[in-house]
């Protein structure tokens, strides 16, 4: 599904965030991506999709080659990946379902379709009753699900996320690791960027460590590693 | 029931332009202040243009008038017969440059100064018996400035005794015209600049606000395109907004400096250009400028965002 191949990436100010990465993810597969603040996580999930590009090597997702992708081909590309955020990245002036309709509006999905998958996909992350409602009325968990009903509407094939806990109250984090094993059952390969040691030790999947740019451990259900 | 997929992709497309449509108007709502700070820049901006492309094509009409009335006489010699005239006539028509070739007696001649003299002409009436003036040929040029090139040519022909074009000082009308029709060129060129960037500062703080929205927009895989129309949209509503009142004020302007200095112009020979055709030409112009900075101001201001 997704596979890295001697990726480097070097940033113009001559910082190297990435230097011989080699990484097999299989469809299906759930993975933490974990490691010191600054030692690459970021740049390895931004090569994901497409948000940075390798300076040199091959990121292949889903048979696509992102390191040689043309730029107007990136939209495309990106319908099959869905992305979440620390910060969530919610429209304030649009309703929750406005919000999720928001992605499949602007990949110009049928209208018909939309209302079905959209009010589908708030159903599974329990936020049914609640889709007129702004986001500024939610609370931080329940917004966060909003978010991720938004990245999974168009039934991507893979959701990366970055950090998605990071700005949740612990009970409120297994909340949404829930919602994120649920779309795991489901057949969608998660990627997921963390610092959260207690999830990480706790609900066990396959332990991507980063330091330096490099990978230094990847583990089937392995440990965080790291003291938090 | 048979939809071919060909179907299916216009009328997407007719779906997407309504909702670009929409997104669009919603939008200048939504910033309401931002719209109205972009639409002010593209009307102070536009008035200036008007009120001085007015003036401009005012005074460049004024200066055609005075390049046309510049010609050429030459004076044929007395000793020319009807013949030798027909023959310099045919020669002066040779001249590429030259438009119209004119005879005129020395009886009109003499006729023409004692008019142009008025009062004083009567003294001239003596010569009515004896006349001293030369037959004339006026002889006009295509292009106004190529006077001297044709005159020159002329001088050297046969029974050619004197031409004369107001020498010297047609030159140096011709450079000050052209001097000027230069400076109002840059002006308004500068001008235009002034504005695009005025404008596409706005607009880039209205879209600041919104790359939040473009950043999703890109993350869910809108194209980029998709994403530019919108706002494309919207530069144009901005410029056409900014144009209502330039127009009405250069309009409105126009009619009432028209009726004031038309009557006291016209003793001097100077005509201004009339209402009519002239302020609906400039009316277009100023749409067309809203728009375009508009739009150019807007996809400027975009661009930056939608990097890949």
């Amino acid at each position: 599904m997704i596979e890295m191949k001697d990726v480097y990436k070097r940033y113009p100010n001559g910082v190297t965030a990435a230097s011989g990465i080699d990484i097999h993810i299989k469809q299906g597969e759930f993975v933490y991506v974990v490691g010191p603040s600054g030692a690459g996580k970021s740049t390895f999930i931004k090569m994901m999709y497409r948000e940075e590009k390798p300076s040199s090597g091959t990121i292949t997702i889903d048979g696509v080659n992102l390191a040689t992708l043309r730029n107007a081909k990136v939209p495309l590309m990106r319908r099959k990946i869905g992305v979440v955020f620390q910060d969530f990245k919610l429209l304030p002036t649009l309703t929750v379902y406005e919000n999720v309709a928001f992605a499949l509006e602007v990949i110009e999905e049928h209208p018909k379709n939309i209302k079905k998958q959209v009010m589908e996909t708030l159903e599974l992350v329990g936020l049914k009753h609640k889709a007129r409602m702004l986001p500024t009325e939610l609370s931080g968990g329940e917004q966060q699900r909003v978010s991720i009903a938004r990245s999974i509407v168009n039934s991507p094939k893979v959701v990366i996320a970055d950090e998605p806990t990071g700005n949740l109250d612990p009970d409120t984090s297994w909340e949404i690791m829930n919602i994120f094993d649920e779309i795991n059952t489901r057949g969608t390969t998660v990627v997921m960027a963390t610092h959260n040691k207690e999830i990480v030790n706790t609900i066990k999947h396959r332990v991507i460590a980063i330091e330096g740019g490099r990978i230094v451990r990847d583990e089937q259900r392995g440990d965080y590693g790291y003291e938090s | 029931m048979y939809v071919t997929s060909k179907e299916v992709i216009t009328a997407m497309k007719a779906r997407t332009l309504g909702r670009h449509f929409r997104e669009s108007l919603k939008s200048l709502g939504r910033n309401g202040w931002m719209t109205f700070a972009s639409a002010s820049a593209v009307t102070v901006t536009l008035i200036l243009v008007g009120v001085f492309f007015v003036i401009m094509m005012n005074l460049n009409k004024v200066a055609t008038t005075i390049e046309e009335d510049v010609e050429i006489r030459v004076h044929i010699d007395v000793a020319a017969n009807e013949q030798d005239q027909e023959v310099l006539r045919q020669k002066i028509e040779g001249i590429p440059e030259v438009k119209t070739v004119e005879y005129s007696t020395k009886e009109k001649e003499l006729d023409n100064l004692i008019d142009s003299l008025g009062e004083e002409g009567e003294a001239f009436k003596l010569f009515e018996q004896d006349n001293p003036l030369n037959d004339v040929f006026i002889v006009k040029t295509k292009n106004p400035t190529d006077t001297m090139k044709a005159a020159k040519q002329i001088e050297k022909m046969e029974y050619a005794a004197k031409v004369k074009y107001g020498q010297g000082q047609v030159e140096k009308l011709f450079n000050f015209i052209n001097a000027g029709r230069n400076v109002g060129l840059v002006l308004i060129i500068g001008l235009l600049f002034t504005a695009m960037f005025l404008i596409s500062n706005t607009i880039k703080i209205t879209i600041m606000s919104r790359r939040k929205e473009i950043e999703i927009m890109r993350l869910v895989g809108a194209t980029n395109s998709f994403i530019r129309w919108p706002f494309f949209l919207e530069g144009l509503w901005l410029g056409l907004l900014g144009s209502i009142i330039p127009i009405a004020l250069v309009s409105t302007a126009y009619y009432y400096a028209y009726d004031y200095l038309a009557p006291k112009l016209e003793g001097h020979f100077i005509e201004l250009l009339k209402f009519s055709p002239f302020v609906y030409q400039i009316s277009g112009l100023l749409i067309l400028m809203g728009a375009l900075i508009g739009v150019w101001g807007s996809l400027m201001s975009v661009r930056k965002f939608l990097k890949v």
